[in-house]
């Protein structure tokens, strides 16, 4: 089938050639079964650069269906530019039905969160992730590293965790934080916030992720452990923030600053905004919410 | 009907998104070991290859994996000239050549260590073995654990390859080096990746 | 009141329309026709030929227009659609020495069998702005030669009858060449998936890095032993049939670059190769690619890898323009979900630094008080 036919070029179903997605399912089928191993892959070029999520978007449509729902988020937002960019993608060239909802989506395309609402079995979240290699800033030569997963040598990481301590007083690493799945592979979670790292401990979800520029899928299967790394006398620990978001009064979510005027006031809000909309949408308030009695009412777009 | 008329028939009927729905089934099942996916029969190959394990090749095969073939299999002109015309896919000449293996007699199986294994550097290297079993429930059970389980699940494939629990401890052993598995049962399916480790097997 | 930002579906498609409309321009002046950039901006369109690895004149120059001219931009135009074009086979490689040949210089023999033939270069025009061309002025037909009676031997095959130059290449028969537009790239690399990647590579890149390799960082003495742009043949084996099918023609240009070389323990003195070919007429990038080849055998060689050029990982991972602009672009997306994990332990950390700061303060008078 021919999403779009003009004379001079054509394009397949969710734009990929059937060789292409058999490849990379057959990648994604050893990701699944070596949870936290990067799996290389023949990635392709994509109608959108590297770097805009060829990887995810890879991912997405080698596993997308006509009965498939998709969310796609950037930042926690549904509305940012570049989610709606490949959100419309798939719904040109796949056909497919869209949701912001993600109690509704079967597959949820993300870059840089984890939704706030816990995810459930059936469901699949596609990560979008620039460089996969955890090691990678601490040895820049792919034939090193490899042997370093190789041979379960990590002795580096934690020594730059360490200095980091010795630095700094804490870990300061504050997204893309390193974690070990299932006791043996360290994984780079994709730069979400550490907030988001204990969500992908034991999810019932399936958790696959595309590196397109850098040719890698891996995956954590759900019920998988995802332990950020850390030490005895300093645990992993997650941003908190000391105030609840300013729409719907929401705490112990990831929240988005938001500058207000140029004498330094600004006000924090979900970064999940179907979060935020459906907490709004049950009545809950923030202490600089609209004073409006309709809270699902579309807001305008601001200039 | 001859080799020929029965090698072009039986492939997917709508190939784009027959592929699709077989591929969704594997990865859910290789995702949550040990449940039950089940499929339609969307191919139609010789009669010795069953609907389901013909479903799985189509799906994941091609020009760029060599699939090797067991005795039984081997034996039938009309497989390998079906899976030639479908998938493009090059017979493999060894067990440890193999990308996939089509197994339509576990139970006379050669060995898991016999196939691919991948390296320590390209654990993913490694053989995925489709094996045609009568149906998920009959055998003796096997309860699951690991990547993908909850708690527990249980199969109960009947007529797999002997000392298979055996063999697969050693094969869990070999992390990240191993092969996984694609039970093909009419009309579903289930999976057994390296991660999963068979805890108890009751008569 | 505070009102969130909304309407990226909107924003997109009124970028998109004005972007359409600035890359038509003055909808008084003609608008370009494909066949008029195929013609007359031919070594553009070969430039995007050669790095988007798709060989189709029209579509090249479909992604020049479409691309405002942005070259970049039209090499990614074109590897996105060639990506999901399906694969039917491998055409046998491509005999250079049967070229059918517009141009052709060695640097290293005054004359030699075939001659030098300059063709269509501006090696030697004076770079003075035409006021005539812009005034559309009319061009002479081209003197013609007759056709050359045989084909002209490679330089390479003369160094090599005489035995001063190594063997070209040392794959094994049965080798099956690689594909890095179907399998994942891996370190280190065999000779042909390097040359393939070096073909694609972005032409400014290997520029580059082939200058520093002249201006000392690894050093391996060129010389163009031979530069020949023209038509080559290419043929397809069809099991069903007896012989070689032909597809048509290809405009390509070779490099090959004679490199100086002491010899080893097991290896006489002799001269090595560089290699370089890309689609249509760019000496300049097959030159560079040429350059880098070579360097790039530092090991196989036995060289101390001292600089960039020779550094396999390094030249083939940020060769690719495409990949090397997305990801230098994509730093305008949103980034702030991170930046606002940055943000919180930066304020919590200086917080940290001004309380202890304080407290040092309050000692200090304290103790000047005493």
């Amino acid at each position: 089938m021919n999403a779009q036919s003009t004379d001079i070029a054509t394009y397949n179903f969710a734009y990929l050639d059937e060789q292409t997605k058999r490849m990379i399912r057959r990648a994604i089928l050893k990701g699944i079964a070596i949870p936290g191993y990067q799996v290389p892959f023949a990635s392709r070029e994509m109608p959108m650069p590297y770097g805009w999520g060829t990887g995810g978007v890879q991912v997405t449509a080698s596993i997308i269906g006509p009965d498939d729902v998709l969310k796609v988020i950037d930042q926690g937002a549904d509305d940012t530019t570049n989610a709606v960019s490949i959100r419309a993608f798939f719904k040109k060239v796949a056909k497919v039905a869209v949701t912001t909802e993600t109690a509704k989506a079967s597959i949820i395309q993300t870059r840089h969160r984890i939704p706030e609402q816990p995810l459930s079995a059936g469901q699949v979240l596609v990560f979008q992730v620039p460089i996969p290699e955890p090691l990678r800033f601490l040895e820049p030569r792919e034939t090193e590293t490899r042997k370093m997963h190789a041979l379960e040598e990590y002795g580096l990481m934690h020594v730059k965790l360490y200095e980091d301590i010795a630095r700094h007083g804490r870990i300061a690493t504050t997204y893309a934080y390193p974690v070990k799945v299932e006791g043996r592979y360290v994984m780079d979670p994709s730069p979400t916030p550490k907030f988001d790292n204990p969500k992908m401990h034991r999810s019932p979800a399936l958790q696959l992720f595309g590196a397109g520029r850098e040719k890698r899928i891996y995956a954590v299967p759900p019920f998988t452990d995802v332990v950020s790394l850390d030490f005895e006398d300093h645990p992993f620990e997650v941003q908190t923030f000391d105030q609840p978001c300013a729409l719907c009064g929401a705490e112990n979510v990831y929240l988005d600053e938001v500058i207000l005027d140029d004498h330094g006031g600004h006000m924090f809000v979900c970064s999940d905004t179907d979060h935020c909309e459906k907490r709004r949408a049950d009545g809950h308030h923030g202490h600089l919410a609209p004073e409006t009695h309709s809270a699902s009412e579309k807001m305008e777009p601001a200039e | 009907m001859d080799i020929a008329t029965q090698s072009i028939d039986g492939g997917f009927a709508e190939p784009v998104f027959n592929a699709q729905a077989v591929f969704r089934a594997i990865m859910d099942a290789m995702a949550r070991p040990g449940t039950i996916q089940n499929l339609p029969p969307l191919a139609r190959p010789p009669a010795s290859l069953s609907a389901t394990a013909g479903a799985v090749a189509l799906s994941l095969c091609d020009n760029d994996t060599p699939v090797w073939l067991d005795p039984p299999l081997q034996a039938e002109t009309s497989v390998k000239a079906w899976l030639g015309f479908h998938t493009g896919a090059p017979l493999a000449n060894t067990p440890a050549d193999a990308h996939f293996a089509l197994i339509a007699n576990p139970k006379e199986m050669a060995a898991l260590d016999g196939f691919a294994q991948g390296t320590q550097e390209y654990p993913d290297r490694s053989t995925t073995l489709i094996l045609l079993v009568d149906d998920l429930a009959s055998g003796p059970s096997l309860l699951l654990e690991g990547p993908g389980i909850e708690n527990t699940s249980m199969i109960a494939p009947p007529g797999m390859p002997r000392h298979f629990v055996e063999q697969w401890k050693q094969n869990n052993q070999r992390f990240p080096r191993g092969v996984d598995i694609i039970l093909a049962a009419p009309g579903s399916l289930s999976c057994l990746p390296r991660t999963t480790r068979i805890k108890t097997m009751e008569a | 009141m505070y009102v969130a930002v909304k309407g990226g579906e909107a924003a997109i498609a009124n970028a998109h329309r004005l972007l359409a409309d600035r890359r038509r321009g003055d909808r008084s002046v003609p608008a370009l026709r494909l066949d008029q950039i195929v013609e007359q901006l031919a070594l553009g369109v070969d430039r995007v030929m050669s790095e988007g690895s798709l060989y189709d004149r029209e579509l090249a120059a479909l992604a020049v227009v479409q691309a405002r001219g942005d070259m970049i931009e039209a090499i990614f135009l074109v590897r996105a659609y060639r990506t999901t074009l399906p694969r039917f086979g491998y055409t046998n490689p491509v005999d250079t020495g049967a070229m059918q040949i517009e141009r052709r210089v060695s640097a290293t023999y005054k004359d030699l069998p075939g001659g030098q033939v300059l063709g269509p270069t501006f090696d030697y025009t004076h770079r003075l702005l035409d006021p005539e061309l812009a005034a559309g002025a009319e061009v002479e037909t081209p003197a013609q030669r007759p056709a050359e009676p045989e084909a002209m031997p490679r330089v390479s095959a003369i160094l090599a009858h005489e035995g001063l130059i190594e063997a070209d290449g040392d794959m094994p028969l049965d080798h099956v060449p690689g594909d890095i537009t179907r399998e994942p790239l891996q370190f280190p690399m065999a000779r042909d998936i390097r040359l393939q990647a070096l073909s694609r590579g972005d032409e400014g890149f290997l520029l580059a890095l082939g200058y520093s390799t002249q201006r000392g960082y690894a050093r391996n003495h060129p010389f163009v032993g031979e530069v020949r742009i023209g038509e080559v043949e290419l043929e397809l084996d069809v099991p069903e049939l007896p012989f070689a099918v032909p597809l048509g023609s290809i405009r390509v240009t070779e490099c090959q670059m004679v490199n100086q070389f002491k010899g080893s323990a097991k290896a006489p003195p002799q001269f090595t190769r560089g290699y370089g070919l890309v689609f249509g007429q760019s000496e300049r990038k097959a030159m560079a690619m040429a350059l880098c080849d070579r360097a790039l055998r530092a090991s196989e060689l036995g060289e101390d890898v001292v600089a960039a050029a020779q550094d396999e990982e390094f030249v083939i991972s940020h060769s690719d323009n495409v990949q090397a602009t997305g990801f230098v672009e994509h730093l305008k997306l949103p980034h702030y979900v991170d930046f606002q994990a940055e943000l919180g332990l930066v304020r919590r950390m200086r917080a940290e630094y001004e309380a202890r700061e304080n407290e040092e303060k309050a000692e200090e008078k304290r103790e000047a008080a005493e």
